[in-house]
């Protein structure tokens, strides 16, 4: 009897080893089958692997009640549970695929991204500081692309048939005023900051999200850097300065802290270039900053950016009404920049984005009216001359507050939504040639409150609805601003989209404080693009559409000052874009080509009537050529801009008809200007070099060619005089060198 | 009697655990064996890729299931010719070799597979990644051969890696071919731990510097 349970049990386990054949068919949801899908007997070594017709077929000695699991990379994984019985099963999958970001349509109507990590991006990072006519300046890479002017009297991005101040700068979310340094009359500033010091950037040309507001053209928003790979310490030597800093990563690679300091001095430049200003006090920049970040435990980043930078410049010009006269302008500049920010993952999906700004902004300029002799002349009659004699000093300080709440739903659908707060105060002296003074102080509160959601309706198809609503002191009214952007990826990967979005923006400073009642000036974006990406390819083409409404007008008030007097401005502008990026075709040559078409009009300010701005060409077109020569560790990089004439406008006060007129009105010669520049790594390719070298010589309008920006006028209208650049030609000359202090070893005794 | 009964009923279940020991053996040998001969075809090496994977799932504490998962999953992404897909294979390895980390710290072959990982992610853009991936690629390498200088290994990826490095780069057979050679000669004394711990890559080496002759 005992042996006869003994047999049972010895059959039984062979029983269990009859096997059970489970076939199947693995198709998408589209029908199409999938090749490559793993197919598993849970917990055990059953299982198979689908061939590229979506076929399995294995054989297995389990019995009863178990779970069939398929998986592959981008799709939903399966499961069911089945009953094994000795009888073949026959199974037929349907894989739902993922939403991913690598699969995934990407929403891209008005903005380029530049980064190295970003699916979509058009340029990477190294590609703003080795565009020759950038000189190293973040913006003015961007003027090598579509819908930005090649505006060269005054700083800023001028975008679609926009104005400067019409586009705001972000960095890690926050505003930064004071980007570029202090105006100058006639010479673009450059902007304060460091290229290397940031990872991506994002530059709209319009449609932007809900996340900014308070630019009716453009945004571009700056993301610094995380962590540093390494140690290192930097320096710098150039024609126009020294600098050095020193990066320091923790041992744990948890924490880095960083200092700099650069001083630039312009006298060296001064002896190489022709200026056609007489510069008495020498461009001179202080600039310090220190950051730290620190990783948390729970993968998130906080980052702190601190920044100062003292400077000084002045500068005389031929005085345009008189024959002998000249004017001198001279400036002293004061400016510091504080940022921290926390990013941080608050689990089940949550993050949360946040951070605080402090800024303040010092400037004291001196304006003088003087003789042969570089001596003060104050003269009274006529009574124009007088005012060439004046101070202004301005004092600004700026905070800002910042929480943005994310949650990650399903596959990439996000949702986004927060607050800011910002404050300004901003106080102006000008004090007038007999020493009478007008002060005048212009403080805001404004507060807002957004959301947005990133809609991902499958991978070819996916839209960013957002909305912000904005409460400025300044206005004393709430603006709301929608927000929306489609894109569909078609079958050959190439995509196009839609944006569409309200944008608002308070009057400038300088036409503050008024006694008239405003509103908010409007812009209403449409935008269609079309867009084809490759690894080695870039294609878009973009069309879009601009109605400016309730824009500031101004007229000069009691005390000759003149101020934003109502919201009886418009204008709209419209165009099309391309850009072609190819790094294919020709061995080792990456080249971009862009082109923009603008047709604008607009009345805003004091023009009498809707004109075609000064700061708007029909044409604009820019060629970047870059060829990096491996045996000789030298890179070549070339750059082309071209932009038909721009109108020109002398706009005065008639007595007689009490109201503005155009007395006179032109055209500026076309722009061109070629700039060559040379990158040479001696060390590249060594491996642990203990010093690696960057030479850098670059020329800017290398064919010297005639540059007309605008016209000012004398006082009569009699006279113009051509704003042009400071030098025809101007050459840098410089060594970067950075000491890397190699962590091999402290990464291996970590692993250890 | 009942004393029969329970050397029957200990027998029963010492063969079914052997045999479970035995199976996994036996399935790790036959997956290992295979892998030599998929290197052609990389739908091969997906259908070992995941057979590793369900085996190391089922026993759980195998790391060298994983190890071996993850090891399919890197060559693949290096036969992979749609270079948009590669970051999603490497990050897939990258699960699997963690979870062998796991179950064995500090091991010189897992330290391999993190290096290949790393130059996975380089080589769908090297001129923008090496900053990043190039000196984790090698910072694993080096870590590799500390934590096992007898292992071939790191340094048939140092050697493959300095190869294909253009010569302005430091690269080229001039400073590959001592590495390699080194690799080679410690081929020559390896004696893998059991025969399913790692034992592959001396007909790479030896193929590397007959390139290099």
């Amino acid at each position: 009897m005992k042996r006869v349970l003994v047999l049972v049990m010895l059959l039984s386990s062979l029983g269990s080893k009859a096997q059970t054949r489970i076939s199947g068919k693995i198709l998408d949801t589209k029908g199409k089958p999938l090749g490559g899908v793993s197919i598993t007997l849970k917990n055990t070594y059953d299982g198979s692997t689908t061939d590229s017709l979506g076929n399995f077929s294995f054989t297995t000695t389990e019995k009863g009640k178990q779970v069939v699991e398929a998986s592959i990379i981008g799709y939903r994984p399966f499961e069911e549970e089945v009953s094994l019985t000795s009888s073949a099963l026959t199974l037929s999958i349907s894989l739902k695929e993922l939403v991913t970001e690598l699969k995934a349509v990407v929403i891209s109507a008005g903005a380029f991204v530049a980064s190295d990590k970003n699916k979509g991006a058009v340029l990477n990072a190294i590609d703003i500081v080795t565009t020759p006519s950038a000189n190293g300046d973040v913006t003015s890479a961007f003027k090598t692309l579509p819908g930005t002017q090649q505006v060269g009297e005054s700083e800023g991005l001028f975008v679609r048939g926009g104005s400067a101040t019409e586009s705001k700068i972000y960095m890690d979310g926050n505003l930064v005023n004071n980007f570029f340094y202090s105006s100058t009359p006639g010479i673009a500033t450059r902007g304060r900051f460091n290229p290397f010091l940031f990872k991506g950037t994002v530059f709209s040309s319009g449609g932007y999200s809900a996340l900014y507001g308070q630019a009716l053209s453009s945004a571009l928003i700056l993301e610094s850097k995380d962590l540093p790979d390494r140690t290192e310490a930097d320096l710098a030597i150039s024609v126009i300065g020294l600098g050095g800093g020193i990066q320091h990563l923790a041992k744990n690679k948890k924490s880095s802290w960083g200092i700099s300091y650069n001083y630039t001095n312009l006298w060296l430049a001064f002896k190489f270039n022709k200026y056609k200003q007489d510069f008495y006090e020498i461009p001179a920049y202080h600039q310090g900053d220190a950051n730290f970040r620190i990783k948390t435990k729970t993968g998130g980043i906080i980052k702190y950016y601190g920044y100062i930078s003292a400077n000084k410049t002045g500068f005389r010009n031929p005085d345009i009404d008189s024959a002998v006269l000249k004017d001198a302008f001279a400036i002293e500049n004061l400016n510091t920049y504080q940022n921290i920010n926390w990013k941080d993952n608050l689990g089940n999906g949550w993050r949360i984005i946040t951070g605080i700004s402090y800024s303040t902004n010092k400037d004291d300029i001196l304006n003088e009216l003087e003789d042969a002799n570089n001596q003060k002349q104050v003269i009274t009659n006529p009574s124009f001359y007088a005012f060439k004699n004046f101070t202004l000093n301005n004092r600004a300080q700026y905070a800002q507050a910042r929480v943005v709440l994310e949650k990650k739903m399903n596959g990439l659908n996000t949702l986004r939504f927060g607050s800011d707060y910002f404050y300004s105060n901003e106080r102006s002296t000008y004090t007038l040639y007999d020493g009478s003074k007008f002060s005048e102080t212009v403080k805001d509160n404004m507060e807002s409150v957004f959301a947005e959601a990133d809609i991902y309706l499958t991978n070819s198809l996916a839209a960013k609805v957002g909305s912000r609503l904005e409460h400025s002191d300044v206005i004393s009214k709430w603006n709301i601003a929608p927000r929306l952007s489609v894109a569909y990826k078609f079958a050959d990967n190439s995509q196009a989209s839609f944006a569409y979005g309200l944008f608002y923006q308070n009057p400038e400073r300088k036409y503050l404080p008024t006694t008239a009642s405003l509103d908010y000036s409007r812009a209403a974006h449409y935008i269609l693009q079309y867009q084809k990406l490759s690894s080695q390819h870039t294609f878009r083409i973009e069309a879009f559409y601009k109605k400016y409404s309730d824009l500031y007008k101004t007229s000069v008030n009691i005390t000759g000052r003149e101020t934003a007097v109502n919201n009886n401005g418009f204008g709209d502008a419209k165009g099309v874009e391309i850009f072609w990026r190819d790094k294919k075709t020709f061995k080792n040559v990456d080249y971009w080509i862009s082109y923009s078409y603008l047709d604008t009009k607009r009345d805003f300010l004091n023009y009498p009537q809707a004109i075609t701005p000064s700061f708007a060409a029909n044409h604009t077109a820019a060629l970047v050529v870059k060829k990096f020569v491996l045996p000789w560790k030298t890179g070549f990089n070339l750059s082309y801009n071209f932009a038909t004439g721009r109108p020109y406008y002398r706009i005065a006060y008639d007595n007689t008809q009490s109201k503005y007129v155009i007395s006179d009105a032109g055209k500026t010669i076309n722009y061109n200007s070629m700039s060559f520049s040379i990158n040479y790594l001696p060390n590249l390719g060594k491996t642990n070099p203990k010093v690696f070298t960057v030479w850098v010589l670059g020329i800017n309008n290398v064919l010297g060619q005639n540059q007309v920006f605008n016209y000012n006028y004398s006082n009569d209208g009699n006279r113009k005089v051509a704003i042009t650049p400071p030098s025809k030609r101007f050459i840098f000359i410089g060594c970067f060198l950075s000491f890397g202090i190699d962590r091999t070893q402290d990464a291996i005794n970590n692993n250890l | 009697m009942k004393k029969f009964m329970l050397i029957i009923v200990v027998i029963f279940l010492a063969t079914n655990s052997f045999a479970q020991s035995d199976k996994y053996i036996a399935a790790m040998k036959s997956n290992i064996a295979a892998i030599d001969t998929s290197y052609k075809n990389p739908a091969n090496l997906l259908t070992l890729a995941n057979n590793f994977e369900r085996i190391a799932t089922a026993e759980k504490n195998q790391w060298l299931a994983y190890y071996y998962a993850a090891l399919c999953q890197v060559n693949y992404t290096y036969m992979e010719q749609d270079k948009s897909k590669v970051d999603a294979i490497a990050d897939k390895a990258t699960a699997l070799i963690n979870k062998a980390d796991s179950l064995q710290p500090n091991n010189s072959e897992i330290s391999c597979i993190k290096s290949m990982i790393a130059s996975a992610h380089m080589m769908v853009n090297p001129m923008q990644r090496y900053m990043e991936y190039g000196p984790e690629s090698a910072s694993n390498i080096e870590a590799a051969m500390q934590q096992d200088p007898t292992n071939p290994r790191p340094e048939l990826l140092k050697g493959e890696g300095l190869k294909y490095t253009p010569e302005q780069f430091g690269g080229g057979c001039a400073t590959a071919k001592p590495v390699l050679q080194s690799s080679l000669d410690k081929f020559n004394n390896f004696k893998p731990a059991s025969e399913i711990h790692p034992n592959w890559g001396k007909h790479r080496v030896e193929k590397l510097l007959g390139e290099c002759k």
